[in-house]
């Protein structure tokens, strides 16, 4: 075996490095803006995941931005049709309150739920969550937020898109939230969300050396050198949006050129099977 | 999307009552099955193509097949059906498992459930390779190389003690462990083909032409 680099921290395994789309979105739409603001039109949600999933994405994260703000339920319409077609974990976060949220999103196809506001106010959620459906489905987002000051970096947790700061440390959080049964956590960086500039480093090495469940890097990735440090600072996958949306690059090329860097990925052909035999 | 091949006979799914099926019945249909949901052991008794799925843990979809439904899945078996398990329900179909104290399984293939090693972060969640140990139709097509031929994993339990002859693949996290089994017409996988994209939906397809051609049963 050659010497490659996998996302299992302790012992020996052949699990491999994901790569991540994220898709924002809201009534229906795939959306974009910088920092939940100024949102696009990127198309529809289900043909968008199916032509990430072609192009070999590992699993495809969708994040209903609206469904906080507006306490609206969530449509979940796009979820089924995606489900139809794309054969790799789906992930959905985005209004889920109450363990019937989650069961409605998996009924609906998707493979985990995450969730974030809700499981701040009230972390017995989460384990509501992995009690009923199994740690495996229950993502914890976390979005952080970088505090002022010198000495050792320190993140504030915030929601509502950055524009509620909770005053409740983000590795503590993470901590507790682990505990309380998530069985991975979505790390955002506010401050990188968008920018393109890049992970929050510091942040993610924080929390992987804290914690054994997988942590997806999330905010921030503009290049391919950014999904690099995110993987050496310690994630399991890399999540990204603008630069898989905006076609500055394919999934496949993205991960043929990490594979080439040492990381463990799935390589392959994303051509589906169908109908009769072949 | 599917359904000109009308010859086909139903795949019949059986529901231990582990939960949501909903994307394994979209993969079976995608690849041209027409699944059907049953928990009626006449249904299983009859039927040519089953399917045993299984999320959580061993003892309750254990429990739920015990008497009428494993009777029939023997009886099936017998008259010639052709059986896949996935994750817990591959994990059924051996001898035994030490989750939670010790319980007897179908005992269709030889093998021990057993946990994975601590040395690794558990369930393990995610794509991992297969290491071939046999040529058989079940993973014919399906790439195998460093990059190629992975599959979406999630547990923390797997078949130990499983004699060379019954294992189809390995994959390793914490060591190898057997991760395709198959002897005669029952075989299974720990992972989840309806979530392994192309090369999962190609192990199904693989496993609905065994099962339509009794001819070409593999001597394994």
């Amino acid at each position: 075996m050659s010497a490659r680099s996998g996302p299992e921290r302790r012992g020996e395994s052949g699990l491999v490095f994901r790569v991540i789309p994220c898709l924002d979105v809201k009534d229906g739409r795939v959306v974009k803006g910088i920092q939940f603001q100024d949102l696009r039109d990127l198309g529809d949600p289900a043909e968008s995941a199916a032509r990430y999933a072609s192009e070999g994405a590992d699993e495809i994260v969708f994040l209903d931005i609206t469904a906080a703000p507006e306490s609206r339920e969530t449509d979940l319409d796009w979820v089924r049709r995606t489900a139809e077609t794309v054969f790799v974990p789906l992930t959905v976060g985005g209004g889920v309150r109450r363990p019937e949220d989650a069961e409605r999103l998996l009924r609906s196809g998707a493979d985990k739920v995450a969730t974030n506001t809700a499981a701040l106010e009230d972390p017995k959620l989460l384990t509501e969550l992995a009690e009923r459906f199994g740690s495996q489905c229950v993502v914890l987002s976390v979005d952080a937020k970088r505090l002022p000051g010198d000495g050792p970096p320190r993140w504030d947790v915030v929601t509502h898109g950055g524009r509620k700061a909770r005053g409740i440390d983000a590795l503590e959080w993470i901590e507790r939230g682990i505990a309380h049964g998530a069985g991975e956590i979505l790390l955002t960086s506010i401050d990188a969300d968008g920018t393109k500039d890049g992970y929050d480093l510091d942040l993610l090495h924080a929390v992987a050396e804290r914690v054994t469940v997988p942590v997806i890097a999330s905010g921030g990735a503009g290049t391919l050198e950014h999904l690099v440090d995110g993987l050496r600072s310690g994630a399991s996958a890399v999540l990204a949006a603008s630069i898989f949306h905006e076609g500055t690059h394919r999934i496949d090329d993205v991960k043929r050129a990490l594979a080439e860097r040492g990381f463990a990925m799935r390589l392959e052909s994303g051509r589906v099977p169908s109908g009769s035999s072949a | 999307m599917k359904t000109e091949a009308t010859n086909r006979p139903p795949v019949a799914v059986i529901d231990a009552g582990v939960g949501n099926l909903g994307n394994l019945f979209r993969a079976l249909r995608h690849v041209g099955a027409d699944p059907e949901l049953t928990t009626d052991p006449a249904t299983v008794e009859r039927s040519t193509t089953i399917v045993l799925p299984g999320v959580g843990a061993f003892r309750p979809p254990r429990e739920r097949m015990r008497g009428g439904l494993e009777r029939a899945l023997r009886s099936a078996l017998d008259s010639g059906a052709h059986l896949l398990g996935i994750c817990i329900g591959y994990q059924l179909l051996f001898d035994s498992s030490t989750e939670f104290g010790t319980t007897d399984g179908l005992g269709l293939l030889p093998g021990r459930i057993d946990r994975l090693p601590e040395s690794v972060a558990l369930p393990q969640i995610g794509w991992n390779r297969l290491v071939r140990r046999a040529d058989h139709p079940l993973l014919s097509g399906i790439p195998d190389g460093e990059n190629e031929g992975l599959f979406y994993f999630v547990h923390s339990y797997a078949p130990y003690d499983v004699p060379e002859t019954v294992r189809l693949a390995e994959a390793v996290h914490g060591g190898a462990f057997v991760a395709v089994a198959g002897r005669g017409r029952v075989y299974g996988t720990q992972f989840h083909p309806e979530k392994s994209g192309p090369n999962g939906l190609r192990l199904l397809r693989n496993f609905l032409d065994l099962a339509e051609n009794r001819a070409a049963v593999c001597p394994n």
